[in-house]
């Protein structure tokens, strides 16, 4: 059979109607991509273009929680949020997987696939649950509490219902300045934003903006962080496990000055 | 007055900085009517230098303390600087630092001032004050002073989610020789209120869904290794002790950081144990997540942990007989003891090998540390052949092939008595 490259939106919604078209169609998938360039440029698979469609996607959804339960579906959508360049082809594998087998084969972890859904389930988990940790707001002079975070997968949505429990009483804006997008609460709901290409944000930037407090006590909480260290029980190499050098620069605690 | 403040901050933050506590899980206070926080599975917001996990604003209200406790660094006879925050103070920085999500919530001890119940009704002031001026639903770790009254005791309750009483100490004989102002009934009794307490409040829930909260997290203590000279013998008993008839959250062990010449302690400059302190967290983690009882561990032929291996090991090599374990059949309990494989590596080897026969390559790639649990297993296509080898070199192999955390560092113990 002709095996296939199928082209989509990019959008979980567009996955689920890959799973579908799969199916719909009979396809033989080589890849799946959301560059159309990348899909023309094949010279053995022929692209085929798959249209989002609300409805389509729930029955896939439906149908997977059928086999494999809310947490099943939730674990694809981890391996979606992670970005990386195979988690389409992964996510159809594994689903096309799951719909053929009995229930609750997401806990064969013997199958290749299932091990390596897992696995990147555990990668992005670690990365939602770092930035719960890593996010620090700076107060700025509007009374917002701003956050800038440049996270390894797109956990943004894996966040919100966190920070909406819990600062329910304060306007936040978490940005993620990799993917240039951030969540805005405004003590009703929590709404998507993006700054238009001129505005530069960095912790410079940020930092101009500042309530007159923010100083007082970003430098108390560096102080604090001092002053908690035990020096005879130094252990760098479990430090810097935790603590990987790559999200420093977001932390005012690990700023060198002062 | 902020330069005051940082000052304050960063003694108060020094002198309670060895209460190793950090805990802020176990607690399920919610969001209320729109406020600040809530509390969950506990969250680290950062780490210090030496590894540990910053998660609370762990601060004493003062360092001024009455009593003279030879291992404490704020005993009175010591040429410390001292402070005392406001009740007020606390309040702000908490609720300060806990919007910048810096904290999960507060962890408040402190130096006894006046006497106890005068130093306890600050702390539960503080308490009061963040959860009812500020709707304030972080996470709040009270210090339970010992020798307060149970009045106090149950205030405090009702607005912390945990409450712990040091122990200090293992054995009584120590306690009586560093602390002779401390007794272990002024530990106990307040124990034991909590636990009485504790359990009643779960069963008027039963009853009456709106029955107050009454220190969701439970209680902990803590222990001093190593400046009594005791062994591990005696502080793993009384950890289990304390789990058994306190019905304790944890129990947190704490190396002897040398603050002090007094002629009863190690003398300054001698190494932290650190290595026996992890050994004494893994024998914890043995009793509490893998079904081990204490005298499995340690007991009076074998009183001290093995510095060289984890605990578990050690009691495999000990009980070779009970070893080859079958991968595919043997139950849940007998594979979580096989050196290797913890908790989670156990479930998912019992979830997956429904759907058939585990080979070692399955073990490997679902997380299991096959170069240890080789010498301890059967499993699809792998026999055991080292059954009948010699423990001592069986732990040999394992210690050639895997490269020891600590190998850095000193292993030396000092023997004090």
């Amino acid at each position: 059979m002709n095996s296939r490259i199928l082209l989509y939106d990019g959008t979980w919604e567009g996955m689920l109607c890959c799973i579908f078209d799969y199916f719909d169609y009979k396809l033989q998938v080589e890849s799946i991509t959301s560059n159309q360039d990348f899909a023309n440029l094949s010279l053995f698979a022929s692209p085929h273009q798959v249209t989002s469609d609300s409805e389509k996607a729930n029955r896939v959804a439906k149908g997977l929680e059928a086999k494999v339960g809310k947490e099943g579906l939730t674990e694809l959508w981890h391996v979606f949020l992670s970005e990386l360049p195979h988690a389409p082809l992964l996510i159809l594998k594994t689903a096309v997987y799951y719909l053929n087998q009995d229930k609750n084969s997401r806990l064969n972890y013997g199958h290749e696939d299932v091990l390596e859904v897992k696995q990147i389930v555990k990668s992005v988990s670690r990365e939602r649950h770092r930035m719960k940790a890593f996010i620090r707001f700076q107060k700025l002079n509007n009374g917002i509490y701003f956050a800038l975070v440049e996270p390894d997968f797109d956990v943004l949505p894996l966040i919100r219902k966190h920070f909406k429990d819990r600062y329910a009483d304060q306007h936040w804006m978490i940005y993620d300045g990799k993917r240039k997008y951030g969540l805005s609460y405004d003590l009703e709901s929590i709404q998507e934003f993006s700054f238009t290409e001129d505005v530069n944000i960095s912790n410079k930037t940020i930092a101009i903006q500042w309530e007159e407090q923010e100083d007082l006590y970003s430098d108390l909480w560096k102080r604090y962080f001092n002053a908690v260290n035990i020096k005879e029980r130094k252990n760098m190499k479990l430090h810097l496990q935790h603590v990987p050098r790559r999200y420093w620069k977001h932390l005012n605690e690990k700023e060198l000055d002062k | 007055m902020s330069d005051r403040i940082k000052d304050k901050l960063e003694i108060l933050a020094d002198a309670a900085k060895y209460d190793v506590s950090c805990s802020s899980s176990g607690s399920n206070r919610q969001n209320k009517d729109k406020g600040l926080g809530n509390t969950g599975a506990g969250i680290c917001h950062s780490y210090t230098e030496d590894g540990r996990c910053v998660s609370l604003l762990k601060i004493l209200l003062t360092n001024h303390c009455i009593f003279d406790c030879a291992y404490c660094v704020s005993r009175k006879s010591n040429d410390v600087k001292r402070a005392a925050f406001t009740v007020q103070e606390v309040v702000d920085l908490t609720i300060n630092f806990y919007r910048r999500n810096y904290i999960e919530g507060l962890f408040l001890s402190s130096g006894i001032f006046k006497n106890s119940d005068y130093t306890m009704e600050r702390l539960v002031l503080i308490a009061k004050k963040l959860r009812t001026e500020h709707n304030f639903n972080g996470y709040i770790h009270l210090k339970t002073i010992p020798g307060a009254s149970d009045d106090l005791l149950h205030e405090a309750g009702l607005y912390a989610d945990r409450l712990s009483v040091n122990l200090e100490i293992p054995t009584e004989e120590g306690l009586k020789l560093l602390a002779p102002e401390k007794n272990r009934k002024d530990m106990i009794e307040p124990m034991d209120y909590l636990k009485k307490t504790i359990i009643q409040t779960k069963e008027e829930k039963k009853i009456f869904k709106s029955t107050p909260k009454f220190v969701p997290a439970g209680q902990s203590t803590q222990m001093i290794v190593g400046a009594s000279g005791e062994t591990d013998q005696h502080i793993v008993n009384t950890a289990q002790y304390f789990y058994k008839n306190f019905n304790l959250k944890r129990v947190y062990y704490s190396g002897y950081v040398p603050i002090s010449n007094d002629n009863r302690l190690p003398a300054l400059g001698t190494a932290v144990p650190m290595v026996r302190e992890n050994r004494l967290y893994q024998t914890d983690w043995l009793m509490r997540f893998y079904g081990y009882q204490a005298n499995e561990i340690v007991n009076t032929a074998h009183p001290t942990l093995d510095l060289d291996i984890d605990p578990k090991l050690g009691w495999a090599l000990r009980n070779m007989a009970s070893f080859p374990v079958d991968i595919n059949r043997a139950d849940y309990a007998m594979i979580l003891r096989v050196p290797g494989i913890g908790v989670n590596s156990a479930k998912k080897i019992v979830a997956a090998r429904k759907f058939g026969g585990l080979r070692l390559d399955n073990l490997q790639k679902l997380g299991v540390a096959v170069n240890r649990a080789k010498y301890f297993i059967n499993c699809a296509g792998f026999q055991q052949v080292f059954a009948d080898k010699q423990s001592d070199l069986i732990k040999h192999y394992i210690l050639a092939s895997s490269q020891s955390k600590y190998l850095k560092q000193s292993t030396s113990q000092l023997s004090l008595f």
